[in-house]
């Protein structure tokens, strides 16, 4: 019983650092341009299955390098050529126009690769458990965990040691001021968006060792990468960061005692949430 | 372009509404896909009474409209075979469960609210496709079918004949749109076009703005689960798909399509999607590839919809 529920609480706190991982590519969008990125999950799937082609080639770590890149690349095209013209007008329409592109990336995965999961290559090593006890213990779920936590302290330094993240966290605050300063706005929200695609392209690459290259991984994950934000306290990104770890180990914990209530339980806590702090759980008051 | 008058324009909609089932077959159509498209044009407003005419937009409205689909089926199926208290059911049920979700939203605002709306609008989901003995999970709710009405003095068969059932969904369709525009007019309704316009102001008169985005909430979403029964009844059938995230993008890019300022509006953007979406997906399997690019062009060059971009060139 112990065994089974380190288990299931260490899967859940796997599970958490995606929904972390790309709530906070969202969050980052959200916060700096007031999109709602409904195909972040698509460019999750995007980042995975560019893997699966590139892992033949240059092998797993070439594609966990390369592949992420790649993704955030197409996310500075789509948000130059598409999203750019939204900016300003109604959320609405950029939610409705992310709607849009979330449906052709899903169907446009599936067209390509079809609709069943993709054999994916991890390397082996990585496959072995670590203990003989500890049975769930594999090294690429451990090295999972890590990695998500580089990334997320590699965001964190990038915006409070780089001038780039400098301008970014005060055009979240202010973006007529840091404009008024010089600052290149529609640069500053492209990168910012590539940004965020990066995240989202790095937790598809990790994500598809696990829960299996399919077109509808990115559909899975967005639902409750919504949940996450809105528990963590939108427009605070180490409230994204919580929010993802804790939903992450509460359906992790009720998949053992209640396995049916595994997916409603996060949106029981985020309605528990919005009781009690409607502005989530670090969220600061005011902003939006 | 000659300004039609809005009282012969308000008349031709309801005559060939009223006429369809008569029409449809010279131009392809069949009854059902009119039925579909009342029923979606229902959901469609109840979705604009809150985005078009409160400037709330919900993300969500497909949760109710599922509750709706579900509570009457299940009523049939379970309860009682008949349709009318299984409409009853439904409404009930997807009322309820707004009021519930409405109360803890009401004081969130913009994309905030929208966000929200999107993600609570998958507990229903995931109940409906987890609880398998009540409500069959991932296959739906099959082994039921709506009832034939009994006035007492006649008895109406709904269940083989399309016909009939396409005018008892165009009444209900009346009456919800009549109610609809009855509210629009009434004080109430003022005051939802005030808050629409400039909210602060709108609290600075004093009116209780927060409990008016609940009201309204509260009553968009009675619409959107008599639509759902409708539905339900409409195929003999319900499934998860019936209250997924989707279909909440898909009646408010009715709205968007149609014209979100104007009252008929949902009801074009309901037949131009319904017909393409019937044409589409029996043409191709990547008919959702067309939905999504279909959603991406409405956005780029359709962004105040058919209705809108006709009343700005009559404009002066």
């Amino acid at each position: 019983m112990t065994q089974l529920i380190l288990f299931n609480v260490f899967n859940g706190l796997i599970v958490g650092a995606f929904y972390a991982l790309m709530a906070l590519g969202l969050s980052l969008i959200l916060n700096l341009s007031g999109v709602i990125n409904f195909a972040h999950g698509g460019f999750l799937a995007i980042g995975g299955y560019i893997a699966y082609v590139l892992i033949p080639f240059i092998g797993f770590w070439g594609a966990l390098l390369v592949a992420p890149f790649l993704t955030a690349f197409i996310g500075l095209i789509v948000e130059r050529v598409l999203i750019r013209r939204l900016y300003g007008r109604d959320p609405l329409y950029s939610l409705l126009l992310t709607f849009g592109l979330a449906y052709i990336i899903e169907d446009g995965t599936r067209f390509i690769w079809g609709a069943q999961s993709m054999p994916y290559q991890v390397p082996d090593w990585l496959m072995q458990p670590l203990s003989v006890e500890y049975f769930f213990l594999t090294g690429y779920r451990v090295f999972m965990v890590l990695l998500v936590g580089v990334a997320v302290a590699g965001l964190f330094l990038i915006l409070t040691r780089t001038r780039l993240g400098m301008r970014i966290r005060a055009g979240t605050l202010d973006l007529e001021t840091v404009s008024v300063l010089g600052v290149n706005v529609r640069l500053l929200r492209n990168l910012n968006f590539g940004l965020g695609i990066y995240l989202a392209g790095l937790a598809g690459v990790l994500a598809a060792g696990m829960l299996g290259l399919q077109p509808v991984i990115g559909t899975s994950l967005i639902m409750p990468s919504f949940v996450t934000i809105i528990v963590g306290g939108l427009g605070s990104l180490p409230g994204t960061l919580l929010g993802g770890l804790l939903i992450g180990v509460a359906s992790g914990v009720t998949t053992v005692f209640f396995p049916s209530a595994t997916e409603a339980v996060i949106y029981v806590m985020m309605g528990l949430v919005l009781l009690v702090r409607p502005r989530g759980l670090l969220g600061e008051e005011g902003r939006f | 372009m000659v300004r039609l008058d809005k009282r012969a324009a308000d008349a031709i909609v309801w005559l060939l509404l009223l006429t369809a089932p008569f029409w449809m077959q010279w131009i392809g159509g069949y009854t059902e896909l009119g039925s579909r498209v009342l029923v979606m044009a229902l959901a469609a407003m109840s979705v604009n009474f809150l985005l078009g005419f409160t400037g709330v937009l919900s993300f969500g409205h497909a949760a109710y409209f599922g509750l709706g689909a579900y509570g009457c089926a299940m009523t049939i199926k379970y309860l009682v075979p008949s349709t009318p208290l299984g409409m009853v059911i439904g409404i009930i049920v997807g009322t309820a469960g707004a009021a519930i979700i409405g109360a803890l939203i009401v004081h969130l605002r913009g994309i905030y609210f929208a966000m929200v709306t999107i993600a609570f609008g998958q507990v229903f989901y995931f109940i409906t496709f987890r609880w398998n003995d009540v409500t069959g999970g991932d296959d739906g709710l099959t082994d039921w079918s709506r009832m034939p009405l009994d006035f007492g003095f006649a008895k109406l068969d709904i269940l083989h004949n399309a016909e009939a059932f396409y005018y008892v969904i165009l009444f209900f369709f009346a009456v919800a749109l009549a109610l609809m525009a009855l509210l629009l007019r009434s004080p109430f309704g003022r005051t939802l076009l005030a808050i629409r316009e400039n909210e602060r102001r709108a609290r600075f008169l004093g009116i209780p703005v927060d409990r008016h985005i609940w009201l309204s909430f509260v009553i968009s979403c009675a619409f959107a689960s008599l639509a759902g029964t409708l539905y339900a009844l409409l195929n003999n059938f319900v499934d998860p798909r019936a209250l997924r995230w989707d279909l909440s993008g898909t009646f408010v890019i009715m709205a968007v399509l149609g014209g979100m300022r104007s009252f008929w509006g949902p009801l074009v953007g309901a037949v131009i999607f319904v017909v393409l979406q019937d044409y589409v997906s029996s043409e191709t399997e990547n008919w959702e590839s067309f939905i999504g690019l279909f959603f991406v062009l409405i956005v780029l060059f359709f962004p105040r919809g058919v209705l809108g971009m006709i009343r700005r060139k009559a404009a002066p």
